[in-house]
């Protein structure tokens, strides 16, 4: 008897779930879709590339110091802008590591909650300004300071943008690594104080071991954001590619070359227009092995509480 | 025997003192080292800001903000960059945000511990760590030329929707992964089918930290600059993309999705590369304009996530 009155509503279960799965499956697509741009990424570098490498050998791009797409005797050594790349990243890290890492271990093991709380937006708010606003401040403001220092600085040079570069990635490191030292649980430190430890030995010699996946993978973001960067170079380093290692050069890095071209006339198909997605091929394994080599040393260094 | 022991005791505490006293020491040297190190970053770059500001002031007129750019730096305005910024971001929300939430919601609460989940956990967490230059190349070989949609309104909001999708998609999950599982069994208790839990209750209860992440993602594709140039973009146009709503039926129209544009931070890098000075003032002020307008985003987000967090006690 009571079968009778449910079947009319066990009727609508079928309709339910179709719509049920149909959501799911429309969910699903949109979560697929990262694979699908990832995916995307890899076929339009590999592809517009391959016939880049037809008329550059392997060999010649990775040995040959000249990169002159644009003159008579055409040179494609990538090597003369990942030199640019490198040397600023070099100067950013140099800057960033030491700034960063000491404001990470401050606010976490030594600033009141008042302090903290005050920072952390302030860093949350840096993190969000403008490459292209950093890139005025290297060339306008910087790179006119450092000359007053050492006149013979040229207004385009790779030590400028490098320490922009650097100030910029700062909050990055400060807010990742802060994020893991907080993430160390409190017992640790008690400990620690419990043997007479001051502030600066916990925080050194049992905090910063402690959370060391963390602050290494801070360190990675820091160096794949600084291979990356391009607008502070682009507007700051000159664009002529260099293969120099001197941060008061001024020099091309990977992704500057790429704006040089794009801001030019684009031949669709031409070398030129080929060499972009070479050299964003190039910069692109660049950018995934730093982040292989992050992951893997998050998993060796992973400390279980 | 016992006066020797005390008698090295006491040469001990001496010396533990010492050791006390110099590891206090390093201890007020760090904590001052760590002080001095936020407050000259902090000073630092609030002198670069208002240096900004005051180069810039002179061009914070209405008229900066009603001229096309011109070759006369005096004339110069920021119109066709404030509009192409403006219709850009208006694609790039449309697409990025639906795309993003759906995603998020699929990965918290739909997807099972298999393979295809754990493919798309770690592509959405290295597309985060892709160059933003790379989402210009891919932009420039798929829309732009595969798909033909040329240097237009169109492909710019799509490039920065995938640019802003993995921040839009993690900032979701960390909204959803907040509520508690037995928000999600009361309503199931109730009969709630699966869907229903998550749109009347999950979605419901999570949009602060969605609504942070959209902003904050939102805020980000204002200023990108490179993916931008990659596509193409041209950097002096001095006409307007046809509006986008007219007093005529259908009221809406869609061309400006082909049109031309430049972008506040393109218009911005025209005017640094320029080696006259009259236009380091305009770049200096469309400069302080992306910064300002960013600021207020991100402060608000921040601010909004603050009382979000401060406001919920399940």
């Amino acid at each position: 008897m009571s079968e009778t009155t449910i079947s009319p509503q066990l009727a609508k279960k079928f309709s339910r779930n179709l719509i049920e799965r149909l959501i799911e499956f429309g969910l699903l697509c949109s979560a697929a879709f990262a694979v699908l741009i990832t995916a995307a990424i890899v076929f339009v570098l590999v592809s517009e590339a391959i016939p880049f490498f037809q008329h550059v050998s392997l060999y010649d791009f990775f040995t040959d110091t000249v990169w002159t797409p644009n003159y008579s005797i055409k040179h494609y050594g990538i090597l003369a802008l990942v030199s640019g790349t490198l040397t600023t990243t070099f100067i950013a890290l140099f800057v960033a590591i030491p700034l960063g890492t000491i404001t990470a271990i401050y606010l976490s093991e030594f600033a009141s909650h008042k302090v903290r709380e005050t920072i952390k937006p302030i860093l949350e708010l840096l993190v969000g300004v403008p490459t292209v606003v950093f890139g005025y401040f290297a060339l306008m403001m910087v790179t006119p300071l450092l000359q007053k220092i050492y006149p013979d600085l040229t207004t385009f040079n790779m030590l400028g943008p490098g320490i922009v570069m650097g100030i910029m990635i700062v909050p990055y490191i400060a807010s990742v690594a802060e994020d893991s030292m907080r993430a160390v649980p409190m017992a640790m430190r008690e400990g620690a104080y419990a043997m007479g430890a001051t502030r600066f030995q916990t925080a050194v010699r049992v905090i910063t071991p402690a959370a060391i996946s963390g602050i290494v993978a801070a360190y990675i973001l820091a160096i794949s954001r600084a291979v990356g960067e391009t607008m502070i170079v682009a507007i700051a380093a000159g664009q002529q590619p260099n293969f120099t290692f001197n941060p008061v050069e001024s020099a091309a890095t990977i992704t500057s070359y790429i704006v040089s071209v794009a801001l030019g006339d684009l031949e669709h198909g031409g070398i030129g227009y080929q060499s972009i997605f070479a050299a964003g091929l190039t910069l692109l394994l660049m950018t995934l092995s730093f982040n292989i080599v992050g992951h893997m040393a998050r998993k060796k260094f992973a400390e279980r509480y | 025997m016992t006066i020797k022991t005390s008698k090295k005791t006491a040469v001990d505490v001496n010396a533990i003192r010492r050791l006390i006293k110099k590891h206090k020491k390093n201890d007020l040297m760090f904590a001052a080292l760590g002080m001095f190190v936020i407050a000259s970053l902090t000073i630092t770059l609030i002198i670069l800001f208002l240096d900004l500001v005051l180069d810039g002031y002179p061009k914070f007129t209405l008229d900066f903000f009603t001229n096309f750019p011109s070759r006369r730096a005096a004339r110069a305005g920021i119109l066709s960059a404030w509009v192409g910024s403006s219709l850009v971001l208006l694609v790039t929300f449309f697409v990025a945000v639906p795309l993003g939430i759906a995603a998020g919601i699929y990965l918290e609460e739909y997807a099972k511990k298999n393979w295809i989940s754990d493919i798309i956990e770690i592509n959405v967490s290295n597309l985060a760590g892709v160059p933003s230059i790379i989402y210009g190349l891919l932009a420039l070989g798929l829309f732009v030329y595969s798909f033909g949609l040329g240097q237009s309104i169109l492909t710019a909001g799509l490039t920065l929707a995938l640019l802003m999708l993995p921040i839009v998609i993690v900032s979701t999950r960390e909204a959803i992964r907040a509520i508690p599982i037995h928000i999600r069994e009361a309503a199931y208790a109730v009969g709630a089918t699966k869907w229903q839990v998550v749109l009347h209750h999950v979605v419901q209860y999570s949009y602060g930290g969605i609504l942070t992440g959209v902003i904050i993602g939102m805020a980000r594709a204002i200023g990108e600059t490179a993916p931008v140039i990659t596509i193409g973009a041209l950097t002096f146009i001095a006409f307007l993309p046809p509006s986008p709503v007219s007093i005529d039926p259908p009221f809406l129209n869609f061309a400006w999705l082909n049109a031309g544009f430049t972008v506040l931070p393109i218009q911005m890098f025209n005017w640094i590369s320029r080696p006259q000075h009259a236009f380091h003032i305009n770049a200096a002020a469309t400069g302080a304009v992306i910064i300002i307008l960013t600021a207020m985003m991100n402060g608000f987000a921040i601010k909004l996530r603050y009382n979000v967090r401060k406001k919920i006690k399940w």
